[in-house]
């Protein structure tokens, strides 16, 4: 946990009129987004708004048809995926991506490795830096991982998997965190853990959120902004996002006003 | 020079005819099958077997080498190929492989290892020349014959594709197998139906090509490269992507045969390469396709 | 509970060396002093079993399916063997400029492999294979062209042991050189870098997405791969004393998949394994058939498949898969 006073006014993250077209269709469409130092921001919008294209195109999955993305003060729109996240902005998936043939354990000290720069190396074992393998019983201790450090990731349960997935991007030391609908799918016995642990956040994490669960969005959000096919209809505080009519009308008025028990 | 143009384009032909049906299935099944030439292969030696056997026509043959494959390909899909759809690729292509392995030794055990020849009928020998030098254009008969038969196969096979009920259940099945099935659409039905046909049509290629590019055991492993090209440069999403490419190849290894003789081969492996490489989804995609 | 001493200690049992691999390698090592007949075949078996190790480095641990890993074979081999003729007769310097050979091709051929789907990387893969193939073939002057070039003869290995003719020299050559990339290419998967070459092998998306430059490590491992064959191809040229065109057939690169795949892929022991038992099948089924072997390893391919590859070979991992599959 970080003690350093954060200045709420700090943009860390921002996109500049992203624009991505495929043929005829318009799947995002001019989206602006400024991310302050410490956020806590979700995205929300109905399903098809075009919240994870957004990601895809913040991380360089997808390259933007037209627009900026700046990453605290360098423009990025151009680089390679992987570059980004050694500048420290991070995603996790909507649907799980593990690697299925390791363990947790051997996960974790891959990504650990590759972060602190030693994805070159290869006469040392991966087991070699006892510095790793702390970060790693860290990271297990915190994602609840520990009993099954050692099992096939292929052969964990469903809400495992899930906090691996972002134990994973975790380890990467993010100064930006994407989570893509963290809790999806995840059965009520093991939410709370997965809650919890993205409540427990460092708070210098710069964090956006993507969730349709809105209990979780709304206890954890301090700013949200709302798309409606691939165009922003407004930004606020959740306050302001709850009480708006036309976010009423578009998006928590169709029943989705998820109120789960 | 345009004689060297028409033979590519008879060559093309050819291979399209070939190529067409792995095109179609790899697109359907998303499965890699290497031994395609087997069922060319089998079309060609039932043509043979026929003629010199059975004293059968040519023209006749040719059907019968259609048929033949087809339910060679029929029985081997409900059978051996099904089960491994979901399988991952290399599997696939083990599989495969030794299916051709086994194909290519089988035949060389009871037909043996020498070319075979097929004895055409008067009328297809002989050769017509128009024109003047230096553009003269030599039009042998026989690829004449397989131009248009070949042309006629592929509008037939476009008109079924695009105007036919089956033609939509395929197409269905190409996008999106599940939801396809979601509909009410047969998809096993569809998948062996596709696989036959595709496979018959390499037989009838086969019956047609044994003259033009010759008939021995070894045929499919020979032949593989190059509808594994037509295939790769030409798309899976449609059937105009293989035809051009087809077309593209014939007449590319033609040319370079005849103009660059010590490095023909080379020349077309070399610009495969290249295209591959240039746009690795293939030429001709179509937008939004797989 | 200490979780310290739990996570290192867990991650180093993994490279930890078993003594059934120590056992294994002082039996392989004896294996030609125990039966000297067959001083020949153990040759075979072990220049098998590195060009077997060096397709998993690409196939096994990074999921590249390459159909011409041949051309990197024959490539080295030639450049091996061409170098004993044409330069000098030193085995481990013509090691050395095999290597160098196929390696240089490799990291141009990587390029090639980066983009597409598994389609166009066969395409590809099978592409370099039938082109070193041609242009073997072209310059016959220089390669000998359909007959091979002949009388490829070797030094005195390390300037004091002879290439005789019972061939014990030829064959711990091959143990030793094998042995050699063994244990490199172990520590390789062992490593981080290794790490990074199975994560993009389960995951490309997420491995890039961890930061990971799939591409240049694509590069590497492929260049790696075709360093290992080319020096398997060096030491059959020199081991055997002639080159032929059969290095670059495609049924080289076939049958080394094979090989691998019956082994078991991803675990490195597995092209070893692979190596014995084809080479021992092939040496029993050639004098029941000679000319029909390809029936054989067809039929033996299609059951393979349609059985399952993981059923095979390796029993104990039955048990172990609740654990980490590393070897």
């Amino acid at each position: 946990m970080s003690t350093v006073a954060i200045n709420p006014g700090e943009t860390v993250l921002s996109a500049q009129g992203l624009e991505m077209r495929f043929g005829g269709i318009v799947a995002t469409n001019k989206v602006s987004l400024d991310l302050k130092k410490g956020a806590r921001h979700a995205l929300i919008g109905p399903n098809g708004a075009g919240k994870t294209t957004f990601i895809n195109l913040l991380t360089g999955v997808l390259q933007p048809t037209a627009g900026r993305i700046v990453l605290d003060g360098e423009d990025i729109t151009t680089l390679a995926p992987n570059e980004r996240v050694g500048r420290g902005m991070v995603r996790t998936f909507q649907i799980n991506q593990l690697f299925d043939t390791m363990t947790p354990l051997q996960t974790l000290a891959l990504v650990v490795s590759q972060h602190v720069g030693l994805g070159r190396k290869w006469w040392p074992s991966l087991g070699h830096s006892a510095a790793v393998a702390r970060r790693c019983e860290e990271l297990l201790t915190q994602f609840h991982l520990t009993e099954v450090m050692n099992q096939r990731t292929s052969q964990l349960a469903y809400g495992k998997r899930r906090l691996l997935e972002i134990a994973i991007a975790l380890a990467c030391e993010p100064r930006v965190l994407l989570l893509d609908e963290p809790v999806a799918g995840v059965p009520a016995g093991e939410r709370e853990e997965l809650l919890q642990t993205v409540a427990a956040l460092p708070a210098d994490v710069s964090v956006l959120l993507i969730e349709h669960d809105m209990d979780l969005v709304f206890s954890f959000a301090t700013r949200m902004t709302v798309l409606v096919n691939g165009t922003l209809l407004t930004e606020g505080t959740p306050d302001e996002i709850a009480a708006n009519p036309e976010v009423k009308a578009v998006y928590l008025g169709h029943g989705e006003d998820a109120h789960h028990d | 020079m345009l004689t060297i143009l028409f033979d590519g384009v008879a060559y093309g032909m050819l291979l399209f005819i070939l190529a067409v049906g792995l095109a179609v299935t790899m697109g359907l099944m998303n499965f890699i099958n290497l031994a395609h030439g087997a069922f060319a292969m089998a079309g060609g030696y039932i043509t043979v077997l026929l003629m010199q056997r059975f004293g059968l026509p040519f023209l006749i043959c040719l059907p019968l080498a259609f048929l033949g494959s087809a339910l060679l390909g029929a029985l081997l899909e409900r059978t051996l190929y099904r089960p491994l759809y979901n399988k991952p690729h290399l599997d696939q292509v083990l599989f495969s492989i030794g299916l051709v392995f086994m194909a290519v030794a089988s035949v060389d055990y009871f037909l043996g290892s020498s070319p075979q020849n097929v004895q055409l009928p008067e009328w297809l020998k002989g050769r017509t020349e128009i024109g003047t030098d230096p553009f003269v254009l030599g039009m042998g008969h026989y690829r004449l014959f397989i131009i248009a038969v070949c042309a006629a196969l592929t509008v037939a096979l476009q008109y079924v594709l695009t105007k036919t009920r089956f033609g939509s259940r395929l197409r269905a099945s190409v996008d999106d197998q599940r939801v396809a099935a979601g509909l009410g659409i047969n998809v096993n039905l569809v998948f062996l139906s596709t696989f036959a046909v595709g496979s018959g049509l390499a037989g009838l290629g086969g019956a047609l090509g044994a003259e033009v590019l010759g008939l021995d055991p070894t045929f499919p492993l020979k032949f593989m490269v190059y509808f594994l090209i037509v295939v790769a440069v030409g798309g899976t999403s449609s059937i105009t992507g293989p035809l051009l490419a087809a077309l593209l190849l014939g007449i590319a290894d033609v040319a370079g045969k005849y103009y660059i003789p010590d490095f023909g081969a080379f020349i077309v492996y070399s610009l495969m390469i290249v295209l591959l490489i240039w746009r690795p989804q293939g030429l001709f995609v179509r937008k939004g396709g797989k | 509970m200490n979780l310290q001493i739990n996570a290192h200690a867990s991650l180093l049992k993994q490279s930890r060396l078993k003594w059934l691999e120590v056992l294994f390698w002082l039996l392989a090592f004896a294996a030609p002093l125990l039966s000297p007949s067959h001083v020949l075949i153990i040759n075979e078996i072990a220049i098998v079993a590195l060009f077997a190790v060096s397709l998993d480095i690409i196939l096994g641990y990074t999921g590249i399916v390459s159909l011409g890993h041949a051309a990197f074979f024959g490539l080295g081999g030639y450049a091996a063997a061409l170098f004993a003729k044409l330069v000098m007769p030193d085995p481990l310097v013509g090691l050395a400029v095999g290597i160098g050979a196929a390696a240089l091709l490799g990291l141009l051929a990587s390029f090639t492999i980066l983009r597409g789907s598994d389609l166009t990387r066969l395409m590809v893969t099978l592409g370099l294979g039938l082109i070193m193939m041609e242009i073997a073939n072209k310059l016959g002057w220089l390669t000998g062209g359909a007959d091979g070039l002949q009388g490829v003869v070797m030094g005195p290995l390390l300037g004091r042991f002879e290439f005789d003719l019972s061939g014990l020299t030829a064959v711990y050559y091959s143990l030793s050189v094998l042995l050699v990339f063994f244990i490199l290419l172990r520590r390789v998967i062992h490593s981080p870098f290794g790490g990074t070459l199975m994560a993009i092998r389960d995951n490309r998306l997420r491995a890039m997405a961890i930061g990971i430059p799939v591409n240049e490590r694509l590069i590497v491992a492929y260049t790696l791969s075709a360093a290992v064959a080319g020096a398997a191809g060096a030491l059959m040229t020199q081991t055997t004393g002639f080159a032929s065109l059969d290095l670059f057939e495609f049924h080289r690169s076939a049958d080394v998949m094979l090989i691998l795949v019956v082994g078991g892929t991803g675990w490195l022991y597995g092209g070893v394994a692979g190596a014995i038992v084809f080479k021992l099948m092939q040496d029993f089924l050639s004098s029941i058939t000679p000319q029909y072997w390809m029936f054989w390893i067809g039929l033996f391919l299609v059951v393979l498949v349609l059985v399952g590859r993981d059923r095979l070979i390796r029993p104990w991992t039955w048990w172990r898969s609740a654990r980490g599959g590393q070897s």
